[in-house]
């Protein structure tokens, strides 16, 4: 196997983990600062339109390194998954293939079925649903929760934080449910 | 600030090479059908609570020489409705906020819809945040 082709593969599980557990010092040692990554989306609010919204007006420069961070993920997406992009489609579960051919999904070659989420998908019901309905729940469901999979499973978790734990058991129980009874009827629309 | 850059670019590196960013992934957790995403957030968490156990014990400071003082929660009843939302949301897209980012740059264009619809999430709590329940 060629040093290419090493770096294509996808990372199991117990490397990835503590990598991404290691962020939580990492961050901590530069500077005091929490993990934490749906923040920064109440930021580029404050910085683009405060307009009027106590919620708003604060003094986001003083976080502004979260928008670092996340300009960094975006870039960090860009040489895993572009330039050390995984040729091989992904291995899941048979059965999930089984089932979401049963939907039209298609197979999966790519990191997303790339049936459901294309541009022509967002003018359609389906689609709408999937990427605009699904993209606002996550920015309010986050921002009202107080954090996401990072700032508490991953961050207040870490911290032992229990609201952290509730949060982390609400958005399980949100996604169980979402996943097993409401999507299967949105997939067949 | 170039740190914090850096550090981002890390964390979508492994965001992308595990795979937590694939809405396959994701659905599988959801079926209990792989135990891939558990073994990830397990291990993070695991490997979070040992590293802020060492820097508590040993008074680790900060590259700055201050005190690390990571942040406590309080309780507040969005954790709970907020939650349960994000839940939905993320069984939907596939994707949390790290994610959306992480798609985007490896070149998943359409996410940009989804991540602007997420920014209009945050900014519609903001509207309506004195008329919920926390």
């Amino acid at each position: 196997m060629s040093m290419i082709q090493w770096m294509q593969r996808p990372w199991p599980w117990y490397v990835a983990g503590p990598l991404i557990g290691l962020t939580v010092p990492l961050l901590l040692v530069m500077g005091n600062k929490n993990l934490g990554v749906s923040s920064s989306l109440r930021q580029l609010c404050a910085a683009c339109l405060p307009a009027k919204v106590p919620f708003f007006q604060y003094d986001w420069k003083k976080e502004v390194w979260q928008l670092f961070f996340v300009a960094g993920i975006l870039a960090g997406g860009f040489i895993a998954g572009v330039l050390l992009q995984n040729p091989r489609p992904i291995q899941v579960n048979p059965r999930l293939i089984e089932e979401m051919k049963g939907y039209g999904v298609g197979e999966p070659f790519d990191v997303l079925p790339n049936s459901l989420f294309n541009w022509k998908m967002v003018f359609t019901l389906k689609g709408f649903i999937m990427m605009v309905v699904g993209g606002f729940l996550v920015g309010f469901g986050t921002r009202w929760a107080g954090g996401c999979t990072s700032g508490h499973s991953i961050m207040g978790l870490s911290n032992l934080q229990w609201p952290s734990l509730v949060a982390t058991i609400c958005f399980m129980a949100g996604g169980f449910f979402m996943a097993n009874v409401v999507l299967p009827v949105i997939l067949k629309i | 600030m170039i740190k914090y850059f850096l550090s981002g670019v890390l964390f979508g590196v492994i965001l992308v090479k595990s795979e937590v960013v694939s809405w396959w992934r994701i659905q599988e957790m959801f079926r209990l059908e792989s135990f891939h995403m558990y073994g990830v957030i397990g291990s993070a968490v695991v490997t979070g609570i040992l590293s802020i156990w060492i820097i508590k014990k040993f008074r680790i400071r900060t590259w700055g020489g201050e005190p690390i003082v990571p942040k406590t929660v309080p309780f507040q009843k969005g954790q709970i409705f907020g939650g349960l939302l994000f839940g939905f949301g993320w069984a939907i897209t596939g994707a949390c906020p790290g994610p959306l980012f992480a798609l985007i740059g490896a070149g998943f264009d359409v996410i940009v819809v989804t991540l602007l619809s997420a920014v209009a999430g945050t900014y519609v709590y903001g509207l309506l945040r004195e008329k919920l329940p926390h």
